[in-house]
């Protein structure tokens, strides 16, 4: 048995093979081919949710991606949790849990249904008028209480232990939905030899053909047509057949997402497979066989358990074999209510009434209902219904003129519901075609549109099955570039027309009685029309004030209502009303397959230096730099960083450190014009650097703001070795690139990266000399024969070499340059040295301290891209006698001329033990009133051991010429005073460079 | 993901191969420092910002470096045409109407 309202036959469910699953914790069965929501039916559960705002008892109330109610949890295990599925959409399989949301404490009875008894007092834009005053209590009351109240499923706290795959497809033509106009596109498509993907977000193809059981195609019951059309898709290899597969988004270039859900239905699926994967479509041309959604009708309390579209009820008698009820009541302005109902007469299922509320129905399904005997009440509507979690009864009125007379009570335990259907339109829109209003059949139509995009069958508004195919076959065969040449014979189909926007009339009381227009928002009738009637006019206006269309089924069973409330209060044509905007994703979609493998260690690439393994071996302690991880410390046991890198300071000064500078950014310039390129472009003159010497060169963008910094080195007469920052080398280089292809094309250069082709060892202190000597093969390092900002090519222990003579420390040092692959020996060869000689090896937090006592900036933490040369101290390296180089004129603009400009300086603290906070703002005055401007801002402190005191680098406005003034920087604990002093604070007269 | 066509190398490659580089055919000026404040300013920050078609320059930087300029439209996103760097620019009235 796999349900109590299960029929004994029909249908595309195996009843031989139940399948075992819990909801709330009850035990369930359901058969192989249910979904989550037609097992629920199948166990006569309806009810199976809260309502968003007002806890309102829920059920099922579709059979599709529109279902606006029946969300749930689902999970396979405490990791596997996934809340917020539409049971309409969820495969069942064996041992599947699903719970209920947004329910405390059950699902029966929910403490938060309060809210309901409450209503009047949540009008719409309710938030805009509550949480006004007092502003403090955003922060402390109003928002904790909405964010607990938000939402409606719980998020796993676990980590995702699933895979996700990306790929990228490429077809002739891809068809989204494979219902019969999507299955007749693919087949006429195919045949030319195209390539085709076909896709379809339901478990199985055919789409609304599942549930036919009366027409005939070919002189073939409908399913059997799909099944040939089916298998001779799938014999074809040109074709990609994939079911449960969602194109949920669409953009320039044909570009389609894909969401693939591959092992959510399997009971125990293979480790091997992802649980989903996003396909990445390039289709040159696009059919849309979206369908159509059908919308529910607006009349008071429509939102009970066991009320349902009339669709979803056939759907879910002839496709899943599930009895919506055992007495049913249908309702509605559109045939489909008919075609319910006599499906469920076939069944045997009691069809209390059908309440029309046209005056004359007279299409031919009314027609053969009235002949099988059915109880057909015309010119009738539902005025309400009652049964706490689940419809007991309602009651119906006589439409009169404007009025509505009370009619009959109708005991009933479902209520099958129709206001017409919707062209599904969301994809086309999202493409950016243009919609066409339809004012005969009041609703919109896929218009023009700038791409190979075609719609065939009910998404463009074709009713009829013969017309659906036929024009399947057409577009499939057009979008290969082919006329159509195949055609369908279609028998036993009855035409149904109507349909309506709005609220039903009825004989309520229109300030209490409530028909939900969104169910998942619960936004009422009232609520739109209380809105147009405070001025809201535009349908994006709406939407926000009211929250309508704005939840997780973004509207798809509700907008098209929403417009015709608005139209009607303004009485105002549907198309001056507007419509809100379709956006990806089409449907909910999960945060696994946009990420595919980008998590982990696979999130970001990692770069790592030669010398990674040896720093890592020594317990260093590393940090992010862009992608680098940088050594930041050499902890030894028990000292913390701030003990650590005071004494990896201490032993720079006093006797030697070594350090990892191999992430610098490294470019070669090269040809006869290099001098004259690097002259354009940096700050500094180069036309007359000897070849062995070497520039701190500054690069300015062209409004004359630093943008990098680093040593260049003239290697020959027309080769240049340029360092960059860390960061900034592919910037560089990028600039570089530009100015040589696009500004200076006559200029003859060749640009190389060479950032990853040298290891930078830099061996700094008194003691580098003797540290290296021995390991350079010959080359004498006197300070005479190798001067500070020298730099040559030798051998390195018989590699070859470039050694720079370059300090960032104040120290004698040197920067010895190996190639990458001999960058580890090279730093053991050197530690092996330095190690006996009192060294240690330095890290990046200790190289910031050092240079900051020397007062050198550090790119983009003295600087912020508004900071130009003289600002930092730095004119000096500007090439007077040059013409131009970039920035060049900018920096004769009347604000970077002007006084007053902040400038770098040291800041003392008065109380030596105080660090300042970098980023802390600077003032004149210790308390100053609330407004006042600052004077500038810490841009570098830290303590240093070499001085036994606290320094700091500031940006101030006329800084240089506060020096010995005493300014303030205010903290939350108060202000601390600090002294204008030099930037330099160790060696000034430069004395320790030589060693 | 648009795909967007490289001159060079003569085929359409994902945008993500692609580095965008602002508006295309603005020349340094020959000598800055004979320019006033002004038209200095003009050329650093003034930029078309146009609805409809543009001329601006990408940069194929994951694929073989070069420059080169493209006309897009900035309303649907399409790449109209492009073309190597120095080359004239485009009539875009022309391309205009001979795009809608």
């Amino acid at each position: 048995m796999t349900g109590a309202f299960r029929t004994t036959s029909g249908g595309r469910i195996d009843r031989t093979q139940p399948v075992n699953f819990t909801f709330d914790g009850k035990p369930m069965t359901g058969a192989a081919g249910d979904t989550l929501a037609s097992a629920l039916l199948a166990n006569g559960q309806h009810l199976v949710a809260r309502s968003f705002k007002y806890h309102r008892p829920r059920g099922i109330l579709t059979c599709g991606a529109e279902e606006p109610n029946a969300l749930v949890t689902v999970s396979r295990d405490t990791a596997r949790t996934t809340p917020n599925l539409r049971a309409t959409q969820v495969d069942l399989c064996a041992g599947l849990a699903a719970s209920s949301q947004n329910r405390w404490p059950s699902l029966t009875f929910d403490a938060g249904a309060v809210n309901d008894l409450l209503a009047p007092l949540f009008p719409s834009g309710f938030y805009y008028k509550t949480f006004l005053w007092p502003a403090s209590f955003w922060k402390s009351v109003y928002e904790p209480r909405i964010r607990a109240a938000a939402g409606l499923g719980v998020s796993p706290t676990q980590p995702d232990p699933d895979r996700y795959e990306t790929l990228n497809a490429h077809a002739e033509v891809l068809v989204v939905g494979a219902g019969p106009a999507g299955l007749a596109a693919a087949l006429a498509a195919a045949e030319t030899g195209a390539r085709v993907i076909l896709c379809d977000e339901q478990q199985e193809f055919g789409g609304s053909l599942l549930s036919e059981t009366i027409a005939s195609i070919d002189g073939r019951p409908a399913l059997a047509w799909i099944a040939d059309a089916v298998a001779t898709l799938a014999a074809n290899p040109r074709v990609t057949l994939l079911p449960r597969t969602t194109a949920f988004g669409i953009f320039a270039g044909n570009h389609v997402a894909l969401a693939e859900r591959v092992t959510d239905h399997l009971a125990a699926p293979d480790p091997k497979l992802p649980r989903e994967r996003l396909w990445q479509v390039r289709a040159k041309a696009v059919v849309l066989a979206t369908g159509a959604l059908e919308r529910p009708l607006v009349f008071p309390e429509n939102d009970r358990p066991g009320i349902l579209t009339a669709g979803a009820g056939y759907t879910y008698l002839e496709r899943y074999g599930v009895k919506p009820g055992n007495r049913v009541l249908l309702t509605g302005t559109h045939d489909t209510i008919y075609r319910a109902a006599l499906a469920l007469h076939r069944y045997g299922v009691a069809v209390a009434a059908i309440a029309d509320r046209r005056a004359n129905p007279d299409g031919p399904l009314a027609l053969e209902a009235r002949a099988a005997g059915l109880r057909i009440e015309t010119g009738t509507v539902v005025t309400g219904t009652r049964g706490r979690l689940r419809v007991h009864h309602a009651t119906t009125g006589r439409v009169v003129g404007d009025d509505v007379k009370g009619g009959d009570v109708i005991a009933c335990d479902a209520i099958l519901m129709s206001a017409g259907w919707t062209p599904n339109v969301s994809l086309f829109s999202q493409a950016r075609g243009q919609l066409r209003f339809d004012a005969d059949r009041q609703f919109y139509l896929p218009g023009t549109i700038d791409a190979d995009i075609r719609c065939a069958g009910a998404c463009s508004g074709t009713g009829d099955l013969a017309a659906v195919i036929a024009e399947g076959f057409a577009q499939g065969s057009a979008a290969a570039g082919r006329p159509a040449h195949r055609t369908a014979h279609v028998t036993n189909t009855l035409p149904s027309t109507g349909g309506s926007l709005g609220l039903e009339p009825n004989d309520r009381n229109p300030r209490r009685a409530k028909a939900f227009v969104d169910f998942q928002h619960d936004v009422t009738a009232k609520d739109i029309k209380l809105a147009a009637q405070e001025g809201f006019r535009s349908i994006e206006h709406v939407k926000r004030y009211t929250t309508t269309g704005m939840a997780t089924d973004q509207g798809k069973t509700s907008n098209m209502h929403a417009l015709g409330i608005v139209s009607t209060v303004l009485d105002r044509p549907i198309p001056q009303i507007g419509l809100t905007t379709f956006r990806m994703p089409y449907t909910p979609t999960t945060f696994g397959l946009f990420a595919g493998t980008s998590r982990g260690d696979l999130f970001d690439p990692v770069r790592r230096t030669p010398v990674d393994g040896w720093a890592q071996a020594k317990g260093a302690m590393f940090e992010d730099v862009g992608l680098w991880k940088r050594a930041r410390f050499f902890p030894r046991p028990g000292e913390d960083m701030h003990r650590a890198v005071a004494r990896e300071c201490r032993t720079v000064r006093e006797a030697a450190g070594l350090f990892d500078a191999s992430t610098l950014g490294k470019i070669e310039v090269v040809g006869p014009d290099a001098a004259e390129f690097l002259n354009r472009l940096y700050v500094n003159p180069w036309t007359k650097l000897e070849p062995g010497r070497c520039r701190y060169g500054i690069l300015l963008n062209e409004a004359g703001f630093i943008i990098d910094d680093g040593v260049v080195g003239r290697l020959a007469p027309d080769r240049f070795h340029v360092t960059t920052t860390t960061g900034g080398a592919a910037r560089v280089l990028h600039m570089m690139e530009d100015y040589l292809q696009t500004e200076w094309p006559d200029l003859n250069v060749w640009l190389t990266s060479t950032t990853e082709q040298w290891a930078v060892i830099a061996v700094q202190g008194p003691k580098a000399r003797e540290i290296l000597a021995p390991l350079v093969d010959g080359m004498d390092l006197s300070k005479d024969a190798f001067p500070h900002m020298a730099v040559k090519e030798g051998t390195f222990q018989g590699v070859s070499m470039r050694l720079f003579r370059v300090s960032f420390t104040g120290e004698a040092g040197f920067e010895v340059n190996v190639p990458a692959a001999y960058g580890r020996a090279a730093w053991e060869a050197i530690w092996a040295r330095a190690e006996p000689l009192g060294a240690c090896a330095y890290g990046t937090e200790t190289m910031h301290v050092l240079r900051a006592e020397k007062g050198f900036i550090i790119v983009g933490q003295e600087t912020d891209g508004t900071v130009v040369p003289d600002d930092v101290g730095l004119a000096w390296a500007i090439g007077k006698a040059k013409p131009d180089f970039v920035g060049k004129r900018s920096l004769a603009r009347p604000d970077i001329v002007a006084a007053g400009r902040k400038q770098l300086v040291g800041l003392r603290t008065v109380d030596p033990r105080i660090v300042l906070e970098e980023g802390a703002q600077i003032v004149a005055v210790a308390d100053p009133p609330k407004g006042t401007p600052a004077l500038g801002h810490v841009t570098s402190a830290y303590h240093s051991a070499f001085l036994g005191r606290s320094i700091a680098l500031a940006l101030v406005a006329d800084g240089r010429a506060r020096t010995g003034q005493r300014l303030f920087v205010p903290m939350p604990g108060g202000s601390i005073a600090v002294e204008v002093v030099d930037p330099v604070f160790v060696d000034r007269a430069g004395s320790r460079i030589d060693g | 993901m648009l795909l967007i066509r490289c001159p060079y190398c003569e085929m359409e490659r994902p945008e993500l191969e692609f580095r965008h580089a602002g508006e295309a055919h603005i020349a340094r000026p020959a000598d800055p420092s004979a320019m006033s404040d002004a038209d200095w300013a003009g050329f650093l920050y003034l930029r078309e910002n146009a609805k409809g078609l543009t001329a601006e320059r990408w940069r194929h930087i994951h694929g073989c470096g070069r420059f080169f300029n493209a006309v897009r439209d900035t309303v649907s996103d399409v790449f109209v045409i492009t073309y190597k760097a120095g080359e004239p620019k485009p009539d875009l009235a022309a391309l205009s109407r001979s795009s809608s």
